[in-house]
């Protein structure tokens, strides 16, 4: 699976919070939540940001709750893939049962500006800056994890398991 | 070579002689916990799977908690599905209205989870159950579902940092200061994926309420877990409380730490959290005047009983400071019930505080407790990012219940002895 898009560079310490504000909890439809989406944290976001926008971030992207609205919030606005420097643990593991691709590497995350074009590559690993030419390497995603993301999470892929039984 | 508490608790449930860091287990869940805000998404998931049943009405525990009583429609919508779940299901742990707390109060109070379990919850703050020595960790709402299908969650077994406190702490520092220094020490994901094991002669002079303090934070590092080694203290707590056998583990002489950090806590004064990282401490001493708007005593860190005594003694006889709004939050009904028969409400009430009915309410912004623009609060809670307790451009400072007492009197962050009060 590969990814191109417009980078939208965050700081260290992205929470769930700044993700997605507990305010907006008290419902759980993707699209309401989409429309909130890092609204504490840039507020140019809720209105700027493009479907097919990547997110790049500093070290523990997601920290705090661990609400799977967050990881909800980023998909449903439209966001493929988040790059950080590391992500918080709790995150990490709603992300991909939400499948939400997400890739670590700090390298990358210096070596892209805001509004770059990024191109993530899950199956290498590989993110390239293609405004700059600059390559990067992250942790390939192995094939089964990038099934889960193909069948929109978790759930979705053993429910078509369940089907091809 | 030997095993921490947290290896021998995944290996146990695990059904292996042991477990080294790094290992990927398929283990056995004692405690499933989700809340108003986490099991509607988990019951939705849950649905997904084609399972008709839960994998045991005994082990899933359902509280509503988070915008309960019921803060606007959409909420109330949500404890409805919950609701009809828990019924539909006959779950033995279903929690709301007079009988809901903040979870995690409640379920150690009530013996729902006990010494070795292996707890799950879809709520950050499920790592509080490792002060009674349990393995607990928070999960997704979609983790929750799988375990109310099978019983059963995968695990990476995190390696282990060994904290150890040493020395007599000073007057009004208690185990939310601890924590806080400790967070301020090793950064919040510097125990990213960890576990964090507490001990040392001071953690031995800690009550079960400041263990679980103290554990609950744990989160605030980035870690899986935190976790004490279970003794008399936890003995005396739980064996009135339990209704199914519980164990105790221990770390092994010879188990192996990825890291050891030694801390003097004679030297520590009570903490404050500055905005917006619960990393940002300082000592009381070094808070400069701050003025204040609302001061929030409660919260799944700090709302048990002891930390109201301690709000009480700073508190009586004495009022907030004008234009300061002082919020209580008993976590559970027992503790409610407890700070009524006793007095606490005497004091509160004559120092102008709104008592609020157990609900983690403002700790996340959700009501109860909001701030405006441009305000600031001090709180007993456990995460002060941006817009956390209301709009964006207010602030949260983070201490122990008698700073946050002292601070509501003096309308300014402020140390019980800033007031005069004696330990």
């Amino acid at each position: 699976m590969r990814f191109e898009g417009r980078a939208w560079k965050f700081g260290a310490n992205v929470d769930t919070d700044a993700i997605i504000p507990a305010r907006y909890l008290n419902e759980s439809d993707p699209e309401a939540l989409a429309a909130h989406c890092m609204e504490d944290e840039d507020s140019r976001f809720v209105f700027d940001a493009r479907p097919g926008d990547i997110i790049v971030a500093g070290t523990n992207f997601g920290c705090g709750s661990s609400r799977e609205h967050a990881p909800i919030a980023i998909k449903a606005r439209g966001i493929p893939c988040v790059i950080a420097s590391s992500f918080a643990r709790i995150f990490y593991r709603n992300a991909f049962n939400m499948g939400l691709p997400i890739l670590e590497s700090s390298d990358a995350v210096a070596g892209v500006s805001e509004g770059d074009t990024v191109e993530a590559d899950l199956s290498s690993g590989r993110i390239t800056n293609l405004t700059t030419g600059a390559v990067f390497s992250s942790k390939p995603i192995p094939p089964f994890m990038q099934r889960i993301i193909q069948d929109g999470g978790l759930m979705g892929h053993i429910a078509k398991a369940k089907e091809k039984e | 070579m030997g095993m921490t508490i947290t290896e021998k608790i995944l290996a146990a449930h695990a059904g292996k002689e042991a477990v080294r860091p790094g290992d990927l287990i398929d283990a056995r869940v004692d405690v499933a916990l989700g809340n108003d805000i986490t099991a509607p998404i988990a019951i939705e998931q849950f649905r997904k799977t084609g399972r008709k049943t839960v994998f045991d009405k005994n082990k899933v525990v359902l509280v509503a908690d988070h915008f309960a009583p019921n803060k606007d429609i959409k909420s109330a919508q949500q404890c409805a599905f919950m609701r009809r779940f828990a019924r539909e299901q006959d779950l033995t742990h279903y929690f709301e209205g007079g009988n809901a707390g903040i979870e995690h109060v409640l379920l150690p109070e009530q013996g729902i989870v006990l010494p070795g379990d292996l707890v799950i919850g879809a709520d950050s703050h499920t790592c509080t159950y490792g002060g009674l020595g349990a393995f607990a960790t928070g999960v997704g709402s979609t983790d929750l579902a799988a375990v109310m299908a099978t019983g059963r969650l995968w695990f990476k077994v995190p390696e282990t940092v060994k904290f150890v406190y040493s020395g007599t702490r000073r007057p009004w520092v208690d185990g939310k200061d601890l924590i806080l220094y400790t967070i301020g020490r090793i950064g919040v994901d510097g125990a990213l994926y960890q576990a964090m094991e507490f001990t040392g002669e001071t953690v031995d002079t800690l009550s079960m309420d400041e263990r679980f303090t103290m554990a609950n934070m744990a989160i605030e590092a980035g870690a899986k877990n935190g976790i004490f080694i279970p003794d008399g203290v936890v003995e005396t707590y739980v064996h009135q409380r339990a209704e199914r056998p519980y164990r105790f583990y221990e770390s092994d002489p010879d188990a192996s730490y990825k890291d050891i950090v030694e801390i003097d806590v004679s030297g520590i004064e009570p903490q404050v959290a500055f905005p917006h990282l619960p990393e940002n401490v300082r000592g009381i001493r070094d808070v400069g005047k701050i003025p204040i708007d609302q001061a929030v005593i409660g919260s799944c860190t700090n709302g048990r009983f002891s930390d109201l005594a301690t709000a009480a003694k700073v508190l009586k006889g004495k009022k907030a400071a004008p234009g300061v709004r002082l919020i209580i939050i008993p976590a559970t009904p027992a503790v409610y019930k407890q700070a009524l028969t006793e007095g606490l409400f005497d004091v509160f009430l004559d120092a102008g505080a709104v008592i609020s009915p157990p609900t983690c309410g403002p700790c996340l912004g959700g009501y109860m407790g909001i701030l405006a623009e441009g305000e600031r609060a001090v709180a007993t809670t456990n995460r002060n990012f941006v817009g956390r307790m209301g709009h964006r451009k207010s602030e949260v400072y983070l201490s122990n219940p008698a700073v946050a007492a002292a601070s509501a009197v003096l309308g300014r962050l402020a140390g019980p002895d800033d007031l005069g009060v004696l330990y």
